[in-house]
C-alpha cells in the first residue's frame, strides 16, 4: 500500500519548468530513492512535497487522506519530517534540545503553563527530555546531548538532523542527500542507520547522488531528469534501463 | 533524578548546584536576598540620589529582560521597543491623573473623586494593552529580517512617540509635549510609596519603597523569562533565531510564535512604563525617543543576547556607569585639569561608543554569554 501518493506535479520557474507532470508512489515501510542527474528538479520536488515551494499543479495523498503541501509547518504536522541538503540545525542549541524542537508539534504546553510551571507542563517537559535523549542514543550521539550543536562533527551533525526530524513522530522521513560529503565509512555507519530506521517501521525517502548506495540500499527508485521520471521501479530494473543509462551517461554514437 | 543532568541554564548557573545541600542553596539566597534588601540603606547614606538611580537601574532591568525575549530568545532586532514602554507609561498616566477628568466633562462627572487606579489594575491592564500593541507591531513584520525589521520596528517607535506628541489636538488625550503631570503615586497595600513612611521605628524614604516594589517586578519578570526560556516556548523562539526554515520544518507555527515573541517582550515593557509613570508622577514624549530603545538594546547586547544574568548586567552597567560619571567626571577632571575638559554629558555618550566598539572587538558573544556559565566559548 502506498504511504505517500504524489500526481501530476507541475512546477514553474519563471520560463524554467522544473518539474513536469511528476507522479511518485512510496510504499508504506519501504526505502524510496529519487535519483537523478544534476539539475534533473529532485530538490525542486522534495521542496514541493514538503510545502516549501507551491506547486503549479498536482494532487497529493498521505496515509491515504489529501493534503496539502502550502504551508511547511502544516506538513510536519501531517506527518512528513525532513533533513536538509546543507544541514540546518540550530547551531547554538545543544544537541539535546535540538531533538527537543522536534518535539515541539508533539506537545502542547504554552506560555501560561509555563510561566506558572504547571504540574502538567514540568510531566511534559521530562517526557519531551526522556524522548529527545532516546533519539540521541538511537541515531548513536547520545554522548553530545549537551554540547552545542554547531561542535558536533559533519557525520554527527546529520545524525542529529535525522533524530530532530525523527522527534516529530514522521510517518515519512524525507532526507535530501543524506551522504553528501561523507567518507566509506560514515556511509557505511549511516546505511546502517537508515535500514534500522526502515526495520522499526518507517517508511523513507531519499534524495542521493551516491548510486551505489541507493542501489543497495532502496527498495524503489524513481528517476528523474528535467523535471520528468524517466524510469522508477526496483533498483535492478532501474540500473539496466536504457533511458537511465543515457541521461547519466550521454546517447551511444555509432 | 536518573539519565544525564540537565544543562543548568540562566540563574541557575549562579547558585550552587543541584549535587550540593539544599541548606547551601538556602544559603546563597538567603545572602543575595539580605544584600538586596539593605542596598537602598546602603546607598541612601550617600543621599537618596543615589537611591533613585537603583530604581531606575531596575526599571531598565525590566525593560532589558522584556526585550531579550524579542532580541535575545527570537533573534528579531527591535529599534522601536521603547513604544511599549510609553504604552504603558501613558497608559498609567491617564488613568492615575487629572488630566482626563479636566478635559473630558463625562469622565469628571462619572468620577468626582478623580481617576485613581490601583496597582492591580493598572499592572494586568499595562502588560495587556503593550502586548496588544506588540502584535500590532510584529502583525506587519512577519516577513521581515534583520536589517529590514529593525528599520520598522525604529519607524513604530517614533510613530508612537510622535502621536504621543500631537494627540493634543482635536481631542487632548496626551496634552502633547507638555506631557502629564500631577500623577498618583503607587499604592501597594493601603501604603503610598510617594511618602515617606516609618517602619518599626526606621524611616524608609519614598525611593526606598519604590526600590523594593520594582525589585519584585524585576524578580517576578526574572522568574518569568527563566521559565520561558526553559519550555516548549521558549526553544521554539530560539529555533526561529537559529534556522527559520529548519524551525517551520518542525512544525513550529512561526507566525504564532512570533506574534507570542513581540507580545511577550511587549507586556513586560508597557509594566516597566507604568511604573515609570507613577515614580516620576510625570510623563512626556520626550522620555521615548529613539536613543531609549538603543540603550535598551545595547542592554541586551553588551550584556549577552538571550543569556538572562548577562542581560541584568548589562542593563545596570549601562544605566549606572553613565550616572556615576556624572557625580566623578567633573570632580575629577576639575582636580586633574584645574577645569572641566569636557562636559560629563558628551563625556558619557564618548565613552558609551568607545565602550561599544571594544565589546564588539574582544567580546562579541556579550560580557556574560550564555555558554560561559556551561564553560564553552563563543567563537
Amino acid at each position: 500500500m502506498n504511504l505517500l501518493d504524489v500526481q501530476g506535479v507541475d512546477k514553474r520557474f519563471g520560463g524554467l519548468q522544473a518539474l513536469s507532470q511528476v507522479s511518485v508512489q512510496i510504499r508504506r515501510g519501504s526505502i524510496h530513492g529519487l535519483i537523478g542527474p544534476n539539475g534533473a528538479g529532485k530538490t525542486t520536488f522534495f521542496n514541493v512535497i514538503t510545502g516549501l515551494y507551491t506547486p503549479d499543479a498536482g494532487r497529493f495523498t498521505l496515509n491515504g487522506m489529501a493534503y496539502e503541501p502550502t504551508a511547511v509547518h502544516d506538513v510536519a504536522r501531517a506527518g512528513i519530517a525532513r533533513t536538509f541538503q546543507n544541514i540546518r540545525l540550530f547551531g547554538e542549541m545543544s544537541a539535546l534540545e535540538n531533538v527537543m524542537v522536534g518535539r515541539h508539534i508533539r506537545s502542547r504546553a504554552g506560555a501560561w503553563a509555563a510561566m506558572l510551571r504547571l504540574p502538567s507542563q514540568r510531566r511534559e517537559e521530562e517526557q519531551i527530555r526522556e524522548h529527545a535523549m532516546q533519539l540521541l542514543d538511537y541515531v548513536g550521539i547520545g554522548r553530545y546531548a549537551h554540547q552545542p550543536s554547531r561542535t558536533l562533527s559533519y557525520g554527527d551533525q546529520r545524525r542529529l538532523e535525522i533524530a530532530r526530524a525523527l522527534a516529530t513522530e514522521p510517518q515519512l522521513l524525507a532526507l535530501d542527500e543524506p551522504a553528501a560529503g561523507m567518507n566509506a565509512t560514515e556511509k557505511l555507519a549511516l546505511r546502517e542507520l537508515l535500514e534500522a530506521i526502515r526495520k522499526d517501521g518507517r517508511t523513507l525517502l531519499l534524495i542521493e547522488h551516491d548510486v551505489k548506495l541507493v542501489m543497495g540500499l532502496c527498495d524503489q527508485v524513481t528517476v528523474l531528469d528535467y523535471g520528468k521520471v524517466i524510469a522508477q521501479g526496483e533498483p535492478a530494473q532501474v540500473r539496466s534501463n536504457p533511458a537511465v543509462i543515457e541521461a547519466y551517461l550521454g546517447q551511444a554514437h555509432g | 533524578m536518573n539519565g544525564p543532568a540537565n544543562p543548568r541554564r540562566g540563574l541557575t548557573a549562579l547558585w550552587p548546584d543541584a549535587s550540593s545541600s539544599p541548606a547551601a542553596r538556602w544559603a546563597a539566597i538567603a545572602v543575595v536576598a539580605l544584600a538586596l534588601a539593605v542596598l537602598p540603606f546602603v546607598a541612601g547614606l550617600q543621599g537618596n540620589a543615589w537611591v533613585r538611580i537603583l530604581d531606575f537601574a531596575l526599571l531598565y532591568v525590566m525593560l532589558a529582560l522584556g526585550l531579550n525575549i524579542v532580541v535575545g530568545y527570537a533573534g528579531l532586532l527591535d529599534l522601536g521597543y521603547v513604544a511599549f514602554y510609553a504604552v504603558g507609561a501613558y497608559l498609567y498616566a491617564l488613568l492615575a491623573s487629572p488630566h482626563l477628568a479636566e478635559n473630558f466633562e463625562w469622565i469628571a462627572q462619572t468620577f468626582p473623586e478623580g481617576l485613581h487606579s490601583s496597582i492591580w489594575l493598572v499592572v494586568p491592564l499595562g502588560a495587556g494593552l503593550a502586548a496588544l500593541f506588540g502584535v500590532l507591531l510584529g502583525a506587519p513584520t512577519l516577513r521581515l529580517r534583520g536589517d529590514y525589521l529593525a528599520i520598522v520596528t525604529l519607524g513604530f517607535g517614533e510613530i508612537v512617540r510622535i502621536f504621543m506628541n500631537n494627540l493634543n489636538s482635536p481631542v487632548n488625550l496626551t496634552n502633547g509635549p507638555q506631557g502629564i503631570s500631577n500623577i498618583d503615586p503607587i499604592h501597594v497595600a493601603g501604603v503610598n510609596l510617594g511618602k515617606t513612611h516609618t517602619f518599626l521605628g526606621v524611616e524608609v524614604p519614598s525611593v526606598h519603597l519604590y526600590y523594593y516594589l520594582f525589585l519584585t517586578l524585576a524578580i517576578v519578570i526574572i522568574v518569568l523569562t527563566v521559565r520561558l526560556q526553559d519550555s516548549r516556548l521558549g526553544r521554539a523562539w530560539m529555533a526561529i533565531r537559529e534556522d527559520e526554515i529548519a524551525a517551520k520544518a518542525m512544525g513550529i507555527n512561526t507566525r504564532n510564535v512570533k506574534l507570542l515573541a513581540f507580545a511577550m517582550g511587549a507586556s513586560f515593557g508597557g509594566v516597566a512604563g507604568a511604573m515609570f509613570a507613577s515614580f516620576q508622577g510625570f510623563v512626556s514624549p520626550e522620555s521615548f525617543t529613539l536613543m531609549e530603545s538603543i540603550v535598551i538594546v545595547a542592554m541586551v547586547v553588551l550584556g549577552g543576547m538571550g543569556h538572562v544574568p548577562g542581560v541584568i548586567l548589562g542593563a545596570v552597567l549601562l544605566y549606572a556607569i553613565p550616572e556615576v560619571l556624572r557625580f566623578v567626571a567633573k570632580p575629577a577632571q576639575e582636580a586633574l585639569f584645574g577645569h572641566e575638559v569636557i562636559a560629563p554629558e558628551a563625556l558619557r555618550m564618548l565613552l558609551f561608543g568607545l565602550s561599544m566598539v571594544l565589546i564588539m572587538l574582544y567580546r562579541p558573544a556579550g560580557l556574560w554569554p550564555a555558554g560561559a556559565a556551561k564553560g564553552r566559548r563563543p567563537q
